[in-house]
C-alpha cells in the first residue's frame, strides 16, 4: 500500500510490475460501483486490480463465474458495456474490452444482483437439467408447447440484453489488396511481416490486441536482438508502420477466411477511446484479397477439467501471467497451480518472484520438464507430482483446493488458496486454417490437431503450426516471409536474422499436456467438472450424450451444446472430444473434429452493414422529372427502388377524390404522367427484327419503320414474363420498352439468349431507360397540347396513326415521339433526353394546365388501364399465366416457327380449357369495391374449405364507369361470362357478375378520337 | 437533328459539392456519351470516324490530343465514348459512325450517365470503401478503366491521373453514388 497509484487503480497492483503507466488513470463503473483503472487496462485486468473476481453468472446454472482468460477465448466474463444511453453492447468480453474514462459495465444473467442471483436455483436443480433435457422434457402435452413451454424457454434463453435505441455510430468499410497478409502480430507474425516487407511487396499485418506482441504480453525474460521481447515487438511494429508498402492494423481481428484468399477483418477504431472524434467510425470492416496469407495465430491454453473448476479465481496460467506481467495485477495473494503442462511453472515462478505466495504446484504428471523441479525448489515452491485437484471450496471466489495422489481414493489434503491457475496444455489456433478449407492432421505424440493439407495459398507458422522453441519459430517465420515475398514476385529478398534468447528456468516442454477429464472427474463421478464454461457443459454431460447414442462428435456437440456458444469452444473443444473418445473407446481422430466456421470471434452487425444504413441502405431512384412532381404536390409511392408520383391531391382532397378527379380529367380533357421508369432497350443491328421475333410472341419482321406494337415476352415454360410497346425506328433499330420492375431482368434475359442461344445474330442491346425521360400526354386534347412545340413531325391521324413512332424535335430538343395509349384515350409519349426533361415539361404543362388538363399519378394510371382491361404484368399475372389465360392469344404469331416459350405453350396443362382466365367482375352492388387478392367461389354455402375458382387481381372505384370494377383470374372464366359468382369475406359474402375485361369504351373508338 | 439544341442541360447532381481535407467530389460537366458495340473487323473504320484508336487492351482508356474526347474499353466488343461536346452534338458523332457502313451499334447515352470527379490524395481509398477492385497505381494505373461496383450500384471507374478518378453511373443512381462517396470521404485517415 505504499505506492500512491495503488490507492487509485486498485489494491492488487504490484509495484514495478506490468507495462501500464501508474499516473494515467481512467474511471469506470461496474454494476454501478465507481472504480479506477489504468489506461491500457482491459475491463478484466481493472476489475482484478480492484479485487473483483466475480464477473458474471453462467448461462444455464447461473453459477458465479470469474474471468478465465486474458484474451479473445474468454467464455465467462461477458458484460454489457455502454458509453451512453444509445451506445450499449451486450456480451462484451471483459478480457478484450479496454477500459476508457466514463465506461459503464454491467454484469449479465443475474437478478437481482450478481452476488445474489435467484436464477442460481437452476444449479440446485441441475440433476434434472442434464444434456438433452429440453428435448426430452417438453414433449407432452403437445398443446403446452406453444402456450407454455416455448414462451418460457424463450424468455430464459439468450445471454445479455439487445440494445433498444438506434445505433448512433458510423461504421466504415474498406476493400484492400495486398501481396502478403499476415494474421497475428506475435514473434512469428512480426518476423514474417518484416521479412516480406523488406523485399518490397505489399503487406498487411493485423492483430486482435491493442499492441503487437502476442505471447510476449505474458512471456517475459525473452530477449530479441538484444532487447526485451515486448519492446522489440513495439519497435518492429513501428518500423513496419513507417514503410509505404505496409499497413499495420491493431485491434483488428481476422474473423473469416473465404475463397481465393479473401479474408474479412474487423478493426475496432473507437471502442477504447474516452472521446472519439465525430468523424471516426466505430469499426472498419476490411475485405482483403491477399495473394498469399501467413497465419501466425498462436495457440490457446486449455483449462483443467476437475470438480468445481469454475469458481471465480480459477483461471488459465497464461492469463494470470498476462495480468501480472502486462497489467501489473496480482490475481491473488495465495495462488495454487494445477498443471499438466510445463508452461504453468513459468507462471508460478513469475508470480512467486513478484511476492505472491504459491502454496503448491499440483502436477498430474510423473514430473515436469528438465530443471523445473529444481527451479521450483530454489524458489521454495512445493510441487506435488502425480497429484490431482479433486475439489474446490468457496462460493463467490475460490478459497481452497483439495488435492490427492492420482488413483488414490482418500479424501485428500485441503490447501487454502485465493486463486488457482491452471494449464492442461496448448491448442494450436487452427481456426482460420480450417476456415480456408485446409485439412487438419492429428499429432498423436502431442495430442493436438495441426494444419495438414493446404487448400489455399497460405502458410501457418509458429505456435498455430505446432512449432515450439523461439529460435525455431523465428526461423520458420522469416523463411515464410521470404517465401511468400518471392511467390508474389519479389526478386530482391534480403536475408534477415533475428537473434533470440530466453532466460526460462528449465527446458520446458510446451507441447506436453492433457485433454479430457482429470482426477475426480472420471466416468463414475457425479461432480460438475466443466468442459465448456459458456454453455455450462460438464464432463458428465458429454458421457451422457455418448451413452444416449451420440457417437459422432457432430451429434455430441449438438446434444450437449459443447462448443456452440459465442466462444465457439476455443477452450473446450479438445476436452469434449477427448472425453467422448474415451467413453466410446476410440481414438480422438476417429471421433473427428468439427469444422471451424466464421466468424472467429463475434462481429457486430454494424461492421457488417457498414455504410449501408439510412439513405445508403438501398439506392433511391428518382426520375429526371421528380422535382416537377414535387413542386406540383405529388404524393409518391415506392415502386422497387423508384419513387413514382402516386397522385396529386388538391387542397381538401383525399386520395380517393384526387384519383377520381384525375381519372375524369384525363378522359374529358387530358393528363400528363411520368412514364420515365419503364425500361427501355435499344436493339440495333441487321438481325434486330429476327432477334425480337425470337424473344417475343409477336412478329416484328413485318413491322414497318415508324410503327410500333404491343409485345408479349414469355419464359421458356410458356408463362408471361414481361410486356411492353416496341417501336421500329429503322430497319435495323428498335426502341423496346419493358415494365418498370422488369427493366433490368428483361435486358439480362435478352442478353442471356443472345449470347447463349443466338450468338450468330448481328444485334446489340443497350439500356436506354435513363437516357430518355418520358412524359405521357393522354386524353382527347393530347395532340392539341403538344402540337405547337413539335417540329418536323406530321401529327395528323393519317400521317401518325395510333401505334406509331417518330423522331423529331420538341421544344428545340430531340424527341422520340410515340403515339400510344395505356389509358384508352388518344395519347402520346414524349421521350426527351433526360437532362432536358424539366424544361420540356414546364413548357408542356404551362399550356396543358391552361387547357384544363391535369397531372396524374400511378394510381390513376392503374384505374384508367383497368377500365380498358389492359393488364399489368406482375399484378394481373403471377408467373403462372399464359397469354391465352390473359386473353392475349391475338398477340401470338401463328406463322413463326420459333420463339422463346413456343414449346412451353404446347404443354398439356397449358392448353386445358378450364385454366384460370382473366375476366372482369362487377359487383351486384356497384358501390362495393372488392379486395385485391380476395378468393372467388361458385357456391358460398359449400362447407369450408370451399372450392376456390380464382382470385381478384385488380380492383378500383371507377368514376368514369360510375361503379366499382375488377379484374380476376377465374377457372374457365371466359365460359362463365354472365354468371354470378361469390366473394366470401370475413363479414359478408359479395355477389359478383363475370364480365368481359373491358369496362369503358368497348369499341375502342376513343383511341383515335 | 436539324434544330440546334437551345436548352441548358440540367445535371442530376446540379450544385452538389463534397470535399474533405483529402478528397474532392465534383459533378463532371455534361458530356456526349455513346455506347459503342462492334466486332474486330469494324474497329479501324470506327477509329477513323472518331479520330481515336479504339483501345483493344482490356480495361484501358485512350484520350485524344486535345483531351476533349476519350474512349473506354468496357468489354471485348464494347466501348464508352465520352466527348466534352464543345465541337458538335451526339447526332453528329452518330452520323459519322453510321457513314462508315461497317457493322456496329452506336447508341446515344449522353443523358443516361452522369459522372462524379473524385480527386485528391485519398481518392483511391475513398473509392475502396465500396469498390472491390485493386485501385493501386500498380494494378490500376492512369487510364485504367473498369465497369465495376460501388457499394450497391454499378459504375464505370476511370483513373485520369494519379489522384483523379472519373466515376460514371446512371443518372438515377448518382444521388446514391455521391452520398456514398461523401460518407466514405469522412473515413479518410
Amino acid at each position: 500500500m505504499s505506492a500512491p497509484h495503488r490507492m487509485t487503480s486498485g489494491a492488487n497492483r504490484v509495484a514495478g510490475a506490468g507495462r501500464l503507466t501508474p499516473a494515467r488513470t481512467a474511471r469506470f463503473t461496474f454494476d454501478g460501483k465507481q472504480l479506477t483503472a489504468l489506461e491500457g487496462d482491459t475491463l478484466a485486468s481493472a476489475l482484478l486490480a480492484n479485487g473483483i473476481h466475480l464477473m458474471g453468472r453462467s448461462f444455464k446454472y447461473h453459477r458465479p463465474r470469474g474471468v478465465l482468460s486474458a484474451g479473445a477465448e474468454e467464455p465467462n466474463a461477458l458484460m454489457g458495456v455502454s458509453r451512453d444511453a444509445a451506445r450499449y453492447q451486450p456480451n462484451v468480453r471483459a478480457s478484450v474490452q479496454e477500459v476508457f474514462d466514463g465506461m459503464r459495465a454491467n454484469s449479465q444473467n443475474r437478478w437481482p444482483s450478481l452476488a445474489f442471483d435467484v436464477g442460481a436455483v437452476n444449479d440446485a436443480l441441475s440433476p434434472f437439467l442434464a444434456a438433452g433435457f429440453y428435448y426430452k422434457t417438453f414433449m407432452w402435452p403437445r398443446a403446452a408447447w406453444e402456450r407454455l413451454y416455448e414462451p418460457n424457454i424463450r424468455a430464459a434463453a439468450g445471454l445479455g440484453v439487445a440494445p433498444t435505441e438506434p445505433d448512433p455510430d458510423r461504421y466504415a468499410s474498406r476493400y484492400a489488396h495486398c501481396d502478403v497478409l499476415v494474421v497475428g502480430g506475435g514473434v512469428a507474425g512480426l518476423s514474417a511481416a518484416l521479412a516480406a516487407a523488406e523485399s518490397g511487396v505489399s503487406v498487411i499485418l493485423c492483430d486482435e490486441q491493442a499492441e503487437m506482441g502476442g505471447a510476449l504480453h505474458h512471456e517475459v525474460g525473452i530477449s530479441i536482438n538484444g532487447e526485451d521481447g515486448f519492446e522489440w515487438a513495439q519497435k518492429t511494429a513501428r518500423r513496419l508502420a513507417f514503410m509505404d508498402n505496409v499497413e499495420v492494423l491493431t485491434r483488428t481481428t481476422a474473423f473469416g477466411y473465404y475463397a481465393q484468399n479473401f479474408v474479412g477483418l474487423t478493426e475496432r477504431v473507437t471502442d477504447h477511446l474516452a472521446s472519439p472524434r465525430s468523424d471516426q467510425p466505430r469499426e472498419r470492416l476490411w475485405q482483403v484479397r491477399a495473394r498469399r496469407v501467413i497465419l501466425a495465430t498462436g495457440a490457446i491454453e486449455r483449462h483443467m477439467v476437475f470438480p468445481d473448476n469454475d469458481r471465480p479465481g480459477i483461471m488459465l496460467a497464461s492469463a494470470a501471467r498476462t495480468f501480472l506481467n502486462h497489467y501489473g495485477v496480482a490475481v491473488g495473494s495465495k495462488v495454487g497451480v494445477y498443471a499438466a503442462c510445463d508452461s504453468a511453472y513459468e507462471a508460478a515462478f513469475d508470480l512467486k518472484r513478484a511476492g505472491i505466495e504459491i502454496p503448491v504446484i499440483v502436477d498430474t504428471r510423473d514430473g515436469p520438464g528438465e530443471g523445473l523441479l529444481s527451479a521450483a525448489a530454489d524458489l521454495g515452491i512445493e510441487v506435488l507430482t502425480r497429484h490431482g485437484v479433486i475439489a474446490t471450496g468457496g462460493r463467490l471466489r475460490v478459497s481452497s483446493i483439495r488435492v490427492r495422489p492420482i488413483g488414490s481414493s482418500d479424501g485428500g489434503r485441503k490447501i487454502a488458496v485465493d486463486a488457482l491457475i491452471m494449464s492442461a496444455g496448448w491448442t494450436p489456433a487452427i481456426h482460420l486454417f480450417s476456415q480456408s478449407r485446409g485439412k487438419v492432421t492429428w499429432d498423436a505424440e502431442n495430442s493436438r490437431f495441426l494444419p495438414g493439407a493446404y487448400a489455399q495459398d497460405c502458410l501457418s507458422i509458429g505456435a498455430c503450426n505446432g512449432t515450439a522453441g523461439l529460435q525455431e519459430i523465428v526461423e520458420e517465420a522469416l523463411a515464410s516471409g521470404e517465401l511468400m515475398a518471392r511467390a508474389t514476385g519479389a526478386e530482391d529478398v534480403p536475408k534477415l536474422s533475428v537473434a533470440v534468447e530466453s532466460r526460462a528456468e528449465g527446458r520446458s516442454q510446451w507441447t506436453s499436456g492433457m485433454a479430457g477429464a482429470g482426477e475426480g472427474a472420471g466416468a463414475d463421478s457425479a461432480a460438475k467438472a466443466f468442459v465448456d464454461f459458456q454453455n455450462d457443459v460438464t464432463a458428465k454431460d458429454i458421457r451422457l450424450a455418448v451413452r444416449e447414442g451420440m457417437h459422432s462428435i457432430e451429434h455430441v456437440k449438438r446434444f450437449t451444446t459443447n462448443g456452440m456458444a459465442t466462444d465457439q469452444g476455443k477452450t473446450s473443444n479438445m476436452h469434449g472430444l477427448a472425453i467422448a473418445a474415451e467413453t466410446l473407446g476410440k481414438s480422438i481422430p476417429e471421433v473427428g473434429l468439427t469444422t471451424f466456421r466464421a466468424p472467429y470471434t463475434p462481429v457486430t452487425f454494424g461492421a457488417i452493414v457498414g455504410h449501408s444504413r439510412g439513405a445508403l441502405f438501398d439506392p433511391v431512384r428518382k426520375t429526371a422529372l421528380h422535382e416537377c412532381w414535387e413542386t406540383n404536390g405529388a404524393i409518391f409511392e415506392d415502386v422497387g427502388q423508384w419513387k413514382r408520383a402516386w397522385y396529386f391531391p388538391r387542397v381538401g382532397e383525399d386520395m380517393h377524390q384526387a384519383v377520381a378527379r384525375e381519372c375524369r380529367t384525363v378522359r374529358e380533357t387530358a393528363g400528363l404522367f411520368d412514364a420515365s421508369t419503364l425500361g427501355k432497350i435499344e436493339v440495333v443491328g441487321p438481325d434486330a427484327a429476327k432477334f425480337l421475333d425470337l424473344m417475343y410472341t409477336n412478329a416484328w419482321s413485318s413491322l414497318a419503320p415508324g410503327r410500333s406494337k404491343y409485345g408479349v415476352m414469355l419464359r421458356e415454360d410458356g408463362y408471361i414474363y414481361d410486356d411492353g410497346v416496341v417501336g421500329r425506328l429503322a430497319e435495323d433499330r428498335f426502341h423496346v420498352t419493358t415494365t418498370t420492375g422488369g427493366a433490368p431482368r428483361v435486358l439480362h434475359h435478352m442478353e442471356d439468349y443472345l449470347q447463349t442461344e443466338f450468338p450468330d445474330l448481328d444485334v446489340w442491346l443497350t439500356s436506354i431507360t435513363e437516357q430518355w425521360a418520358v412524359i405521357a400526354v393522354q386524353g382527347p386534347k393530347a395532340r392539341e397540347i403538344i402540337a405547337p412545340f413539335v417540329e418536323g413531325i406530321d401529327m395528323s391521324d393519317e400521317a401518325m396513326p395510333h401505334m406509331s413512332v417518330r423522331e423529331g424535335v420538341i421544344c428545340g430538343v430531340p424527341t422520340r415521339l410515340f403515339r400510344m395509349s395505356f389509358t384508352g384515350e388518344r395519347g402520346f409519349e414524349v421521350n426527351v433526353p433526360a437532362d432536358y426533361a424539366r424544361s420540356v415539361f414546364e413548357a408542356l404543362w404551362e399550356r396543358a394546365e391552361a387547357m384544363g388538363a391535369c397531372l396524374y399519378g400511378t394510381e390513376t394510371m392503374h384505374v384508367l388501364r383497368a377500365e380498358k382491361g389492359y393488364i399489368i404484368v406482375g399484378q394481373d399475372t403471377d408467373g403462372t399465366v399464359t397469354p391465352h389465360d390473359a386473353g392475349l392469344s391475338w398477340a401470338i404469331s401463328k406463322k413463326k416457327p420459333d420463339f422463346v416459350g413456343i414449346a412451353g405453350l404446347r404443354r398439356s396443362d397449358l392448353v386445358r380449357t378450364d385454366r384460370k382466365q382473366l375476366v372482369g367482375l362487377t359487383t351486384k352492388d356497384p358501390r362495393i369495391v372488392l379486395d385485391e387478392g380476395a378468393q372467388i367461389v361458385a357456391d358460398p354455402n359449400e362447407k369450408i374449405p370451399m372450392t376456390m375458382l380464382g382470385h381478384v387481381t385488380s380492383s378500383y372505384w371507377s368514376d368514369n364507369c360510375g361503379r366499382s370494377i375488377a379484374l380476376a383470374v377465374v377457372a374457365g372464366g371466359r365460359e362463365r361470362i354472365g354468371q354470378t359468382l361469390y366473394v366470401p369475406m370475413p363479414d359478408r359474402t359479395i355477389e359478383v357478375e363475370v364480365t368481359s375485361t373491358v369496362f369503358f369504351d368497348k369499341e375502342g373508338g376513343r383511341l383515335n378520337g | 437533328m436539324d434544330s440546334p439544341v437551345g436548352m441548358e442541360r440540367i445535371h442530376p447532381l446540379q450544385n452538389r459539392r463534397g470535399a474533405s481535407a483529402h478528397v474532392g467530389l465534383t459533378p463532371a460537366p455534361p458530356a456526349i456519351r455513346i455506347a459503342l458495340r462492334a466486332g474486330g473487323d469494324a474497329l479501324s473504320a470506327l477509329s477513323m470516324a472518331i479520330g481515336l484508336d479504339l483501345p483493344r487492351a482490356p480495361k484501358t482508356a485512350v484520350v485524344n490530343g486535345d483531351g476533349d474526347r476519350s474512349v473506354l474499353w468496357l468489354g471485348p466488343d464494347e466501348w464508352l465514348l465520352i466527348d466534352d461536346g464543345e465541337n458538335g452534338e451526339a447526332a453528329d458523332l452518330l452520323a459519322r459512325l453510321a457513314e462508315t457502313g461497317v457493322l456496329h451499334s452506336a447508341v446515344d447515352v449522353s443523358h443516361r450517365n452522369t459522372a462524379i470527379m473524385v480527386t485528391g490524395e485519398a481518392a483511391a481509398s475513398v473509392l475502396a470503401a465500396g469498390c472491390p477492385q485493386d485501385l493501386s497505381l500498380k494494378a490500376f494505373p492512369v487510364n485504367a478503366c473498369s465497369r465495376t461496383v460501388l457499394g450497391k450500384i454499378e459504375v464505370v471507374i476511370w483513373r485520369m491521373a494519379d489522384d483523379m478518378f472519373r466515376v460514371e453511373c446512371w443518372r438515377s443512381f448518382s444521388d446514391y453514388a455521391f452520398a456514398f462517396l461523401s460518407e466514405a470521404a469522412k473515413d479518410v485517415r
